[in-house]
């Protein structure tokens, strides 16, 4: 019996114990009803959304900062906490009102002041805010709720930065905390958004703890996502850090949780098997995987090289071994853009479409002069999906003929090896796994991982004018025409250069108690809306 | 005895420097980058390095050690790089849970396995000897995690008797900390069991030999008080030993242990911070051990004392 089905033996009888029968928290009915039990993806090990952006970090903090705008269902941006914005006609000088009445968890009225602090911390860590903070000529508070920011070129993507779901978001602290240097950790937890942090109850590791804030001021649109009204419906969340997904699984069917973010596939099935649990995709935006390949050392600094691994590459190998056979939960994609949005594109993706072709991909090698360098692939075994896609990939380049350095390690060295520009042989890497979030790659806005500014680049340092190109036509775009276009033009010119290799698109799902309504689909779980019977 | 008491304790200090020298070159060498974790997936190369830097992780080896060094000798064991919380904070949040785990481990291990290793020598080369051995190398065998979870599919899942998940501290009743606890330190206990059931057994079958015990046969003792009074208390300086030095296995298993059953205690601190280089964490938890460890020792030395009057410091 291996690992995998182990696990599922556990978690599967978990269907046949009675529901509820173990020993509930102290808590009255009426108490335990409103309070939800949350299984997240990961430990809150941190908690300033701006100086670590893990997903997770950003899914905690959504619910103790707001921000001005918020992206919807569709990723356009609503106004949350602004009341109204007027541009001038030349696009370069922006005003913003804040709605009245906006408190902190403190007591203290949001001020235009509170806001002008956390964009200039915002804009020094995220891509986007980068981009604002050099266009940036002004940025004021006129009066407590007015803000003014003077560019110096328009920046059509203003309002989507704003509000844009993507890590880090544009959240808004105090004045006071939000002057910390962006590269320091906040040590005060106190938003304007709906639920405070319990901080007294936080065991990093174990537990989180979310209280209902009296005095939010929700606003009266229906909720989409982080847009519109953000009415909590239950008075506490308690984020119970679970690692074990089998444990997660019996907690879940016997009642000590509510609700689990990330179940593992393997054990869907039982959870699908148990009338008293809810199961769905949690993200329609799903997942990238990635083959990313070092572009300043051999052998992968030669195109030839690079698009011989493409050729070969097969998605659908991938999508097997990190996710199952349960095709509803992943597809092939020959692009690099998020399918189901409105800017995904096959433009140019040919080479990862159809029967893999593993003889031409062997002649390209020998054209590129491939000699037997070794390829050193860093794997992380400490992630189920990385350590998955790394086996098939050292089965793909044995199969091509290249000489594979296999370097099985965690995840915590992966994000330390894949820093150096070392040549492989000195502590350098030739490649590693990764995946993306959709919700990152529905456009080139926070798409890091398909730049191509060379040192400057994300991890693989991918040197590419001509994506560069067509990501600054992506952002000068004025209507949706020009940027289909735009991206189109981008994902041809980033196939051909092989900026790094999609291994396929994936779902992955999350699972509630029946007694618990208004779970949504979205890139993070949102907690608005949400009740518990 | 007191002034070898205060010997031992005052060696304790190059023991700990050792120590701590050791745990900070190793996690000064090993691979791994908090920043990396820290800064997320979007971050760029840049931020990594800026954040590196704001953890005064650029330093030289001996400006780090330095520092550290200073704020132990101070009590001060650090901040958390990750959760900004002092790292004694961190360790008294989960010192409870990890404790009443070990003793509650501890106090069924002893219980069950000096009687089951005393059955066995009494019964020697029986089928109820061979049973017991084969308990203990199937204890031995097993891997925690798998009596873990095997555990709670009987008696959590199917039985219903206890819960899957979580710790109820003390304060909570008497009851509710117990019941999060069986399941665990039976998990944790089966390898602990095996190791001195067979010490008890290979001690007493030595001891049974003696002539002192024939002596008591032959003028008509009790089975019992032969096993338990005479033979037991000279076969206890092996099997004290083995307890004090189970207290390491403790302290490893209970890391797998409070994985499985979701228990917030030192084990699991102790996995956090490793997976994500927490290096003052992982420092301050192994001196914390380390410090158990030599302690342990020293409540053995002393136990020895009182167990074999011929011993003497």
């Amino acid at each position: 019996m291996d690992r995998r089905s182990f696990l599922k033996a556990f978690a599967g009888v978990g269907s046949l114990a009675a529901s509820g029968a173990f020993p509930a928290p102290a808590l009255s009915q009426g108490a335990a009803a409103k309070t939800l039990r949350f299984v997240p993806q990961a430990n809150l090990a941190n908690f300033d959304p701006i100086w670590g952006t893990q997903y997770v970090v950003r899914n905690a903090s959504q619910l103790v900062w707001d921000t001005l705008y918020g992206v919807d269902d569709q990723l356009t941006p609503q106004r949350q906490m602004v009341e109204g914005e007027e541009v001038s006609s030349d696009g370069l000088t922006w005003t913003f009102k804040l709605r009245s009445g906006l408190k902190f968890h403190d007591g203290e009225p949001v001020l235009a002041k509170d806001v002008v602090a956390s964009l200039t911390r915002w804009m020094a860590r995220d891509s986007m805010g980068l981009m604002i903070k050099a266009l940036q000529k002004e940025l004021t508070a006129v009066d407590d709720r007015t803000i003014k920011l003077m560019l110096s070129a328009p920046y059509p993507k203003l309002l989507f930065a704003l509000g844009k779901n993507n890590t880090p978001m544009a959240f808004i602290m105090p004045e006071r905390i939000a002057k910390t240097d962006p590269f320091q950790q906040i040590t005060e937890y106190i938003g304007s958004g709906p639920m405070k942090f319990a901080r007294s109850e936080w065991v990093p590791g174990a537990k989180a703890v979310f209280e209902k804030f009296a005095d939010y001021q929700p606003r009266n649109e229906p909720f989409s996502w982080l847009a519109g009204g953000k009415k909590m419906l239950i008075d506490r969340i308690e984020w119970i850090i679970l690692p074990d997904p089998a444990t997660a699984a019996a907690a879940l069917q016997n009642g000590e949780v509510d609700w689990w973010e990330t179940p593992i596939p393997d054990l869907v099935p039982v959870l699908k098997k148990n009338k008293s649990i809810q199961v769905d995709i949690a993200d329609p935006l799903g997942n990238i995987g990635s083959f990313r390949m070092n572009h300043m050392h051999p052998p992968f600094n030669n195109v030839k090289v690079r698009r011989a691994v493409q050729m070969a590459l097969s998605q659908e190998d991938y999508m097997r071994a990190v996710v199952g056979d349960d095709t509803n939960l992943w597809k092939t994609i020959p692009g690099f853009f998020t399918p189901g949005t409105p800017l995904y594109t096959e433009e140019g993706g040919d080479a990862l479409k159809g029967k893999r072709d593993i003889d031409g991909a062997k002649k390209l090698l020998a054209e590129a002069g491939y000699a037997g360098q070794p390829v050193t692939c860093i794997v992380a075994q400490d992630q189920a999906p990385l350590k998955a896609m790394g086996e098939v990939t050292a089965e793909l380049l044995k199969k091509l003929g290249m000489t594979v350095d296999f370097v099985a390690t965690d995840w915590g060295t992966v994000g330390q090896r894949r820093a150096s520009k070392s040549p492989p042989g000195q502590g350098g890497w030739g490649m590693f796994h990764t995946w993306h979030a959709g919700a990152d790659c529905a456009n080139p806005a926070s798409y890091i991982a398909i730049r191509g500014t060379g040192e400057k680049a994300w991890f693989g340092w991918p040197d590419s004018p001509e994506v560069e190109k067509e990501v600054a036509a992506w952002f000068a775009a004025k209507d949706l025409g020009e940027e289909k276009a735009a991206v189109a033009r981008l994902n041809k010119a980033a196939m051909e250069h092989v900026i790094y290799v999609p291994t396929g698109f994936y779902f992955g799902y999350q699972a509630w108690r029946s007694n618990v309504s208004g779970v949504v689909k979205g890139p993070l779980p949102f907690f608005w809306g949400v009740a518990k019977a | 005895m007191l002034a070898h008491i205060g010997r031992r304790i005052v060696a304790t200090i190059p023991v700990m420097a050792i120590v701590a020298l050791f745990v900070f070159s190793l996690l000064y060498i090993a691979p791994g980058d908090p920043a990396a974790v820290i800064a997320g997936e979007q971050a760029s190369p840049e931020d990594v390095e800026k954040i590196r830097r704001g953890l005064g992780l650029d330093r030289p080896f001996l400006s780090r050690f330095g520092d550290w060094s200073w704020h132990i000798l101070q009590g001060d064991l650090g901040t958390s790089m990750f959760t900004g919380l002092p790292v004694t904070q961190l360790i008294v949040q989960r010192l409870e849970p990890t404790l009443s785990l070990m003793v509650v481990t501890l106090i069924l291990a002893v219980t069950i396995a000096v009687p089951m290793g005393v059955m066995a020598a009494w019964k020697a080369g029986t089928w109820v000897d061979r049973g017991l051995m084969a308990f203990a190398v199937l204890g031995f065998s097993v891997p925690v995690f798998v009596v873990g979870y095997l555990l709670a599919y009987v008696f959590a899942l199917e039985l219903d008797w206890f819960p899957v998940q979580g710790y109820t501290p003390l304060s909570a009743g008497f009851w509710p900390w117990l019941e999060n606890l069986v399941l665990p330190a039976i998990a944790l206990g089966c390898v602990y069991i095996a190791l001195i059931a067979r010490i008890t057994r290979a001690s007493m079958l030595e001891v049974l030999q003696q002539d002192y015990i024939r002596t008591a046969q032959s003028k008509g003792m009790g089975q019992g008080g032969i096993l338990f009074v005479h033979a037991l208390k000279n076969a206890a300086v092996p099997i004290v030993t083995v307890i004090g030095i189970g207290v390491a296995l403790l302290i490893g298993g209970a890391v797998v242990t409070e994985s499985v059953f979701a228990i917030p205690g030192l084990g699991r601190l102790t996995i956090d911070a490793i997976v994500r280089r927490d290096y003052p964490v992982i420092q301050g938890i192994v001196l914390l051990f380390s410090l158990v460890y030599v302690l342990v020792n020293l409540v053995v030395d002393v136990l020895y004392t009182l167990l074999d009057p011929r011993i003497r410091y």
